[in-house]
């Protein structure tokens, strides 16, 4: 990647559509500026050879178990078993709009 | 400061309820009255329940009246970070956009602390989604340092540190995800716990990034983290990465010392940038472990530098999926008048998001964008094996490892405000445990010359809190 600016204008309007958010002209020059500047720092990251690097997404996979672990305890997800979820009426309550057995919201397609 | 603190360790609170002194009911009305008096300047909690934290100690006041043995946290007085949900409490995160929400559930954590006979006075003031280092982030205001009002709590779990600091409450929990919890107990002299990744529940945790996001707590004293944690600790079936390992005794161990015990000091962590007095202090601390019989050995991280850059990308990527479902469909904020899903989404979530959830969503979203998903994300992921490599190549010779919590002491309200990479730049030794899942806890270990605390950063191996809480009593003693 080139030193020349990174995160123009339209990048920041674009990744603001993808994100579903409106920005202000005011917050679209700031985002630019900031975005540019974290960047600028993240590049550093390009010194490092990663080639045979394999990438990290999380934790569980690097925890090396002891030896004497059982090998089910060892599973690092549960099993996918249906169980009760939470009331309905408890759920919905927290809803902006709901007719009490769906959520509401404005209509999807325009015409 | 005028009103009595909440003064006490769990231990001394129950000894005094054993022999009646005092009771859990008159424990509670005295946070209670410190918090009327001491939070309009501190604001720490962002909501306070009376009535339900009085039900609460007068169970416990039954249950010692019964003369029954008493629960590991009967009537200690406890607040918790606003993204931890509790039943019938609001559940803010710090942001507009879950104004008025109410959760359904409670959070595992915070059910085991009930369960352990906890009160819960209010719920905690902290950075929007647990995103900063200063708590100047949240919506509803920032929190003020105990310890200079003119100065930041730290963030993101600024009240959680500050409630503890300013003897509102006994305990309480926090959230980590880069340094969350361990740079605000730095910045407010109290003692805060990052467990291993998968020792406590994240359900019921508002996720910011849920590879790194961990809960643990915040205490006065080394003791009080360790009986806590062991109360919060456990398998949880409602988390799929919590961990089925048993949970030890985390005070058991605690006075043995740290006697021919290797303590690893890497040398990244105390170059450029770090403030004198904090290194004075932390050296100092090094030293008098080193006098009570540890082995002090000079080790290197070598990937240090590269962890900001690479926490940074991790962490807006994760946030930038978890923080998707806000959309003003199921809970919260629902911009009005609009007149296409698609338009309610957007003005929903500009209306709901402050500046800086809206910066790490957008960078989130960039390097995660096609096109720049293996310059930045892959290449993070890359840097994060490297980096818990070098863990796990110092912990083959170290038992743990000591470092500054932060570089500085407690910084200026509005010092850094405008300035994303040198807030970032605060986080800066507390990242790198939370990319390779290793354990921490920060411990007062002095003052600056204008009275600010500094922190000790304690790091241990995965699961292997016993250890650091070791350590740390052990500097606490000194």
């Amino acid at each position: 990647m080139s030193d020349a600016e990174r995160v123009s204008l339209d990048d920041v309007r674009r990744v603001a559509e993808l994100a579903n958010l409106d920005l202000t002209p005011d917050e679209q020059s700031r985002m630019r500026r900031d975005l540019n500047a974290i960047l600028d720092h993240v590049a550093q990251l390009a010194e490092l050879d990663t080639a045979q690097i394999s990438p990290m997404a999380q934790v569980s996979e690097v925890l090396a178990a002891p030896a004497e672990t059982a090998p089910e305890k060892l599973s690092v997800l549960r099993d996918d078993l249906p169980t009760p979820c939470l009331p309905r009426d408890r759920v919905m309550s927290s809803a902006p709009e709901s007719d009490g057995t769906y959520f509401k919201v404005p209509k999807v397609i325009e015409r | 400061m005028t009103a009595t603190a909440a003064p006490h360790s769990i231990a001394s609170l129950h000894s005094a309820f054993a022999s009646r002194e005092t009771s859990a009911t008159a424990v509670v009305e005295t946070c209670l009255a410190r918090i009327a008096a001491e939070d309009p300047r501190i604001h720490a909690f962002l909501s306070v329940n009376r009535e339900f934290a009085v039900a609460q100690a007068a169970h416990a006041d039954a249950l010692a009246a019964a003369g029954g043995p008493l629960p590991p946290l009967a009537g200690v007085p406890f607040g918790i970070k606003d993204v931890l949900t509790l039943e019938g409490f609001p559940a803010t995160a710090g942001s507009r956009i879950l104004e008025g929400y109410n959760p359904p559930y409670t959070a595992t954590a915070v059910r085991k602390l009930a369960d352990a006979g906890a009160v819960f006075l209010g719920k905690l003031n902290c950075d929007e989604f647990a995103m900063g280092s200063s708590n100047e982030n949240s919506a509803y205001g920032p929190v003020h340092n105990p310890h200079a009002l003119d100065r930041v709590p730290g963030g993101s779990s600024g009240g959680s540190a500050a409630a503890v600091a300013a003897g509102m409450a006994v305990a309480t929990l926090g959230t980590d995800t880069g340094g969350s919890i361990r740079q605000p107990a730095s910045f407010c002299g109290v003692v805060g716990v990052l467990p291993t990744y998968g020792r406590v529940s994240r359900y019921g945790l508002i996720a910011f990034a849920s590879s790194l996001d961990r809960v643990g707590p915040f205490a006065a004293n080394v003791r009080d983290a360790a009986t806590v944690l062991g109360v919060i600790a456990g398998h949880d079936p409602m988390d799929a990465t919590s961990s089925p390992l048993p949970v030890p005794d985390y005070t058991a161990d605690l006075d043995r010392g740290v006697r021919s015990m290797k303590l690893g000091v890497p040398a990244e962590y105390f170059a450029e940038g770090l403030d004198p007095e904090v290194r004075a202090s932390v050296e100092g601390a090094i030293e008098k472990l080193r006098v009570a019989g540890a082995e002090i050995v000079p080790i290197s991280l070598p990937h240090t530098r590269y962890a900001i850059p690479a926490y940074y990308v991790i962490a807006t990527a994760e946030a930038s999926s978890n923080l998707a479902r806000f959309d003003g469909v199921r809970y919260g904020l629902r911009a009005p008048q609009s007149d296409t899903l698609a338009a309610m989404y957007r003005r929903t979530r500009d209306l709901g998001f402050g500046a800086e959830v809206k910066r790490r969503i957008l960078l989130g979203t960039y390097v995660l964008s096609h096109g720049y998903y293996d310059a930045y994300y892959r290449k993070a992921q890359q840097v994060r094996r490297l980096l818990t490599d070098d863990f796990l190549a110092a912990f083959r010779q170290v038992d743990a490892i000591l470092t500054p919590t932060a570089p500085t002491p407690a910084f200026r309200i509005g010092e850094k405000s405008d300035d994303p990479v040198a807030m970032y730049l605060a986080d800066i030794y507390t990242v790198t445990a939370n990319l390779a899942g290793i354990c921490g806890l920060s411990v007062p270990c002095g003052k600056s010359r204008d009275g600010l605390p500094i922190g000790l950063q304690i790091l241990g191996r995965h699961f292997d809190e016993s250890t650091i809480f070791r350590v740390g009593q052990a500097v606490e003693s000194l």
